[in-house]
């Protein structure tokens, strides 16, 4: 078995601070960490190979400080890792975006064998769109499980796989053939720790570094800006209501007198849900 | 840099060829009207889509087009029906694939179905909602169709050039961004439930009909539905839907004190949900967080307790009636779109405001 698990490098979307007056994002000293949804598909990953036996391949998008999270993939024991990094790259939209995945995605079949699973997180989250990982499936003609829970049943030979699909209000079992692309919502797992020898070998491991070029792209107007059908027109921090929150005084109260005070206030405010409530409480 | 709908950083220092706004190339000028697909499953249409016809009338009536309505299942009997209620909430065409392949959702064939519409009749806009269902259609729709598509749109608009302009939060909900889908067509969006409102239907409102065939058969299809098990707690579905939400932050500090929010949603008959933060760290269930990324609400009460109140979270609640937010930091950025704020400390107030509304209601019930 051959495995691609597609993961990018974030923000820590907790310590992210927009800068007060000029609206632009403070990313100096904002710790970098790998998607946390990808990490459940790279387990994922990891635990078919342990029992099929095979290789995990990582790959991501980025600039040149992404082979971090690449190494890191590594130490939790993924047998190759690919950085595709070029400029061309740059400010690429989720179509162009799986332009350049699907490409890389290929030359490392013809590189290293077939593959036969590609994961990837349920989305990102930074982008929020869980668009990479349908286009992946699309431009390969991978078939598409987006949203995994679980793996039911995999039978590499028969190329026949089983998944638990997380579906509005409720679970979709489907069966399907090898190759697909996975999507695994969270949850599922929990990434290993990784051995020591896992550690040492990330440290010394070469990460395949590929140019827009090296990756197989013919076309450079379909990559980057140029590829991408979405322009970003205005950027901007929402305005704020006309009039703030109107406080509910709280010196020199208790806090039963705050309380009954705060409950005035709403029922003032929506008559009827109060009296919705009392219709309840009285068993109406 | 890669996979956004959000600004790179790279991006102010390369020259960008497509902001300019161009004329539209010939080609695509034959694209027009604004379509919704419609979610039908389990023989009901998913609320989000009526929600959606709401606002494509909104934006059919401002580039003066039709708003055209896909139903693509297995049973046309069904569809129909299902197109008579598209009709009297704002569609004036409906276009139904029928066909037994299509019975369950199946990337597929409702890929294919359609992409072949959208590239047979040419729409300008199309919507979809966010689910998981619209989100795996979407994104294999507009890579078929190599259009833009940009998730989880907090407002639509038609810019004074008739171009979508459509809103989303950004840099992990931080802040806002208006994105653009120049020379493609159609331009695409997901909107997630309840973002928008529901249109009211007027009965008996009546549109036109267009069939259309599939043109796949069974054994074309790789991918089968074995079996569909509907989730037992069915409270999930209805916190996006409920009047009353009662949500906890990072400001109740442990996971024991999640307990407090709880207890107040029993008291009033409330859903109970959190902050984003919340679920990363597993206080609570993912299908619980409120906000862009999460649910978004559109209850009467909101009451926000220890929560600080990023754009991310305030994009998922501004719709609500009232909204009361409990939080130590008199700064604390809800209190700019909270409509009642209170400083204190929710772990002492959530358990006060638990014992005067049970006290309330349960003197007035022995009074009655």
């Amino acid at each position: 078995m051959h495995i691609v698990v597609c993961i990018k490098q974030v923000p820590d979307s907790a310590q992210i601070r927009v800068h007060p007056v000029t609206n632009t994002i403070m990313r100096q000293g904002v710790p970098t960490i790998i998607n946390p949804f990808d990490l459940f598909a790279l387990e994922e990953a990891l635990a078919l190979r342990d029992r099929f036996g095979g290789e995990v391949t990582v790959l991501t998008m980025g600039p040149a400080m992404a082979e971090d999270a690449l190494r890191k993939a590594l130490t939790f024991g993924a047998d190759r890792a690919v950085l595709l990094t070029d400029r061309f790259f740059a400010g690429s939209d989720t179509l162009a975006t799986t332009y350049a995945l699907a490409t890389a995605i290929r030359k490392i079949g013809d590189s290293w064998g077939p593959v036969d699973i590609v994961f990837t997180g349920k989305q990102t989250i930074d982008g929020d769109t869980a668009q990479v990982g349908p286009g992946i499936a699309r431009r390969l003609g991978l078939n598409q499980l987006t949203y995994v829970a679980r793996l039911a049943e995999l039978v590499p030979e028969e190329g026949k796989i089983v998944v638990e699909r997380r579906a509005e209000g409720g679970v979709q079992e489907l069966s399907s053939r090898l190759p697909v692309l996975i999507t695994m919502v969270e949850g599922t797992n929990e990434i290993r720790r990784g051995s020591i020898n896992d550690a040492l070998r990330a440290a010394r491991a070469d990460v395949q570094r590929w140019t827009a070029a090296e990756a197989g792209v013919t076309d450079i107007t379909l990559c980057g800006l140029r590829g991408s059908p979405t322009v970003v027109k205005s950027v901007f921090a929402p305005s704020p209501r006309a009039e703030k929150a109107q406080q509910i005084p709280v010196t020199d109260r208790s806090i039963d007198e705050i309380a009954a005070a705060v409950m005035g206030d709403i029922f003032a405010r929506l008559p009827a849900i109060e009296a919705e409530l009392l219709r309840q409480a009285a068993g109406y | 840099m890669a996979e956004t709908n959000e600004p790179a950083q790279a991006k102010p220092a390369v020259k960008k060829p497509a902001g300019a706004k161009k004329e539209l190339p010939e080609h695509l000028k034959a694209y027009k009207h604004v379509w919704v697909f419609i979610e039908y499953e389990h023989g009901e249409i998913h609320p989000v889509s009526l929600e959606l016809l709401g606002e494509g009338r909104k934006l059919a009536g401002a580039l003066d087009v039709e708003l055209g309505a896909v139903l693509v299942g297995g049973n046309r009997g069904a569809l129909g029906i299902a197109a008579q209620s598209c009709f009297e909430h704002g569609a004036d065409v409906a276009y139904i694939a029928a066909d037994p392949v299509l019975e369950h959702y199946r990337n597929d064939p409702y890929t294919k179905a359609l992409s072949d519409l959208v590239n047979l009749y040419k729409p300008e806009v199309l919507l979809l909602g966010a689910t998981t269902l619209g989100r795996d259609l979407a994104g294999s729709v507009a890579t078929t169709l190599l259009t833009g598509l940009t998730a989880d749109c907090t407002a639509l608009a038609i810019d004074s050039e008739r171009s979508l302009a459509a809103t989303r939060p950004t840099f992990g909900g931080s802040l806002l961004c208006t994105i653009h889908t120049l020379n493609y067509r159609p331009q695409m969006a997901t909107i997630r439930p309840r973002v928008m409102s529901m249109p009211e239907a007027v009965p008996g409102r009546s549109g036109r009909i267009v069939e259309h065939t599939l043109g796949m058969v069974e054994e074309d299809i790789v991918t089968k539905v074995l079996r569909f098990l509907p989730d037992r707690d069915s409270n999930k579905a209805q916190l996006a839907y409920a009047d009353i939400v009662v949500a906890g932050g990072l400001g109740l500090k442990s996971e024991e004190n999640y307990q407090l929010v709880k207890a107040l949603a029993q008291v009033l008959g409330a859903e109970y949900g959190g902050s984003r933060p919340l679920a990363q760290k597993g206080w609570i269930a993912a299908d619980r967080q409120i906000g862009q990324t999460g649910k978004t609400i559109r209850p009467k009460l909101y009451i926000a307790a220890g929560i600080s109140g990023a754009i991310q979270h305030r994009v998922g609640v501004e719709s609500a009636d009232l909204i009361v937010a409990i939080n130590t930091d008199p700064n604390a950025p809800i209190f700019d779109f909270a409509h009642v704020g209170i400083v204190a400390d929710a772990i002492e107030l959530l358990p006060a405001l638990t014992r005067t509304f049970r006290q309330h209601l349960s003197v007035n019930r022995c009074a009655s």
